[in-house]
């Protein structure tokens, strides 16, 4: 899950975004690891999460296979974070995503309270993550640093879209869209809170941040880029 | 993927959707069609659009009197109204594109989904990265440009070359023909990918020889570089050793993953930690 990696923005721009993910390794402690990961995502809904997701399935909010044409009228935009625990069918990378640094810290303390022997990680700014194993009683075990966008950088989109298409690190979420979207909130032909919901469905491991991204293109309205 | 020209009404909603911008209304036969040397078979369009089940018929017809009256069809933009994608059963070579680029398909090296890396996600129990040793995950591609195993190749053959060993568990080592020279297979090399990541371990002391030779090959292939690096923490759970070198090169590391340490070996016959590497000089 090196796509919470890379997330565009300084450390400023991460303080509603706090990736809280668990995940085993094959030939080490992925017997009988579903049920484990399954109660990993059932402890973080009481501390209301922004989004809760597994690698083979995605977010709260997934796309429909068989879309009722009513739905361009009333489409419902509610996360279902039960759906994501109930289609949890295999070990893999399941995690949840928190819009504030309390919420990750107090989550942190009962995942280790629980003792699930699953490997936890947390991903966002450094001194954010930092705060949040203080907070839970935990020393880390090892660091992974983004140092950014190298080579042939003049070929990535401008900064405001930059910042909502990395949010999905494995890429799903299009440039393109995002700038779309960007452009249909300035238009007034979506709000924010509509636009945030298109991007989530093409995130496929649920890491995406609604709230950040609200925030952003809020911003992005008001703002040149 | 393919589109189906049967189903496809021309909305255009799919040419915003696809992350390398391979998709476009061909103006010949009115339909959205694939650019099947760009697409790198991520099925974002598949997978992350809802789909209708509209009559195609019904939706041209009215598509062209709103067109003839000028007005905006506004419709939801992540929909395809008839469900006219169609994934196609991928061969070799065509199907690395997809291994390398659809995040659900667990890569078969490594039985993980996403890029099919573990990195110090796992540190805790699987001991990759230990202390006086740089884990770097070298990534090509992200965010949504694109690669082609060639221009990786530069990179596997540079790092091969100064004797820097690759990490066994990662689905691109899994392609190198020889190791020791970081060559890729042949067959693959024009095949292009959402990304890929080269993942090397060394020992702290090479941490500056090795950015720096990343930064040399960046400046001939092209693509982007996103560049990861991970250590394990002292016995204080702080890393004085890799952030202080970053600051001198020049780095101001922002974000990071941090590995909580609560992890431990469960299975009941697991393997022990040790070194999984394999390269030149080991």
């Amino acid at each position: 899950m090196t796509n919470t990696l890379h997330r565009y923005g300084d450390a400023e721009s991460f303080r509603d975004d706090y990736v809280v993910f668990a995940i085993c390794s094959r030939g080490k402690n992925e017997q009988g690891a579903l049920p484990r990961l399954r109660r990993f995502l059932e402890m973080a809904v009481p501390f209301a999460p922004v989004n809760l997701g597994d690698a083979r399935h995605g977010g709260a909010l997934r796309p429909s296979r068989s879309m009722n044409p009513t739905a361009h009228w009333h489409r419902d935009q509610t996360p279902d974070f039960q759906a994501v625990i109930d289609g949890l069918d295999a070990p893999t990378t399941v995690a949840a995503v928190f819009d504030n640094r309390v919420a990750a810290e107090d989550f942190l303390k009962t995942v280790r309270e629980a003792d699930l022997g699953l490997s936890v990680n947390i991903s966002t700014s450094i001194d954010g993550a930092e705060q949040c194993c203080f907070a839970a009683g935990i020393l880390r075990h090892s660091v992974g640093y983004s140092l950014g966008f190298e080579g042939k950088t003049e070929k990535l989109p401008n900064t405001q879209v930059l910042s909502v298409m990395t949010m999905c690190g494995h890429g799903m979420i299009a440039g393109s869209l995002a700038k779309k979207m960007i452009d249909w909130v300035k238009e007034g032909r979506r709000t924010p809170e509509q636009a945030v919901c298109y991007l989530a469905r093409f995130c496929s491991c649920g890491v995406f941040n609604p709230v950040r991204a609200r925030r952003i293109l809020e911003d992005a309205r008001h703002r040149t880029r | 993927m393919r589109i189906n020209p049967n189903k496809c009404v021309a909305c255009g909603n799919c040419t915003y959707v696809c992350p390398m911008g391979a998709i476009y209304i061909d103006p010949v036969i009115k339909r959205a069609t694939v650019n099947r040397d760009e697409c790198v078979e991520c099925y974002a369009c598949f997978h992350g659009m809802s789909q209708e089940h509209l009559n195609p018929t019904m939706v041209r017809t009215m598509r062209r009197i709103f067109q003839f009256f000028r007005l905006r069809f506004d419709p939801e933009p992540d929909v395809c109204p008839t469900a006219a994608f169609e994934p196609e059963d991928l061969v070799w070579p065509r199907v690395v594109r997809r291994a390398f680029s659809d995040p659900r398909v667990p890569h078969e090296s490594t039985g993980v989904e996403g890029r099919g890396t573990e990195e110090v996600k796992t540190n805790d129990v699987t001991g990759r990265v230990g202390e006086g040793e740089v884990g770097f995950t070298i990534e090509f591609g992200r965010p949504g440009v694109g690669v082609r195993f060639h221009e990786i190749q530069k990179m596997t053959m540079a790092l091969a070359a100064a004797g820097i060993v690759f990490e066994k568990k990662n689905p691109v080592t899994t392609l190198l023909t020889d190791v020791a020279t970081g060559e890729i297979r042949g067959d693959i090399l024009d095949e292009k990918i959402m990304s890929a990541i080269v993942e090397i371990k060394v020992p702290v002391a090479r941490t500056e020889e090795v950015i720096r030779m990343v930064w040399e090959v960046e400046k001939q292939v092209d693509t982007v570089v996103s560049l990861g690096i991970g250590a394990r923490c002292d016995s204080s759970g702080e890393d004085n050793v890799v952030a202080p070198v970053l600051e001198r090169l020049g780095y101001h590391p922002q974000r990071a993953k941090t590995n909580t340490g609560l992890g431990r070996v469960t299975n009941v016959a697991a393997e022990a930690p040790g070194r999984e590497s394999v390269g030149a000089r080991q």
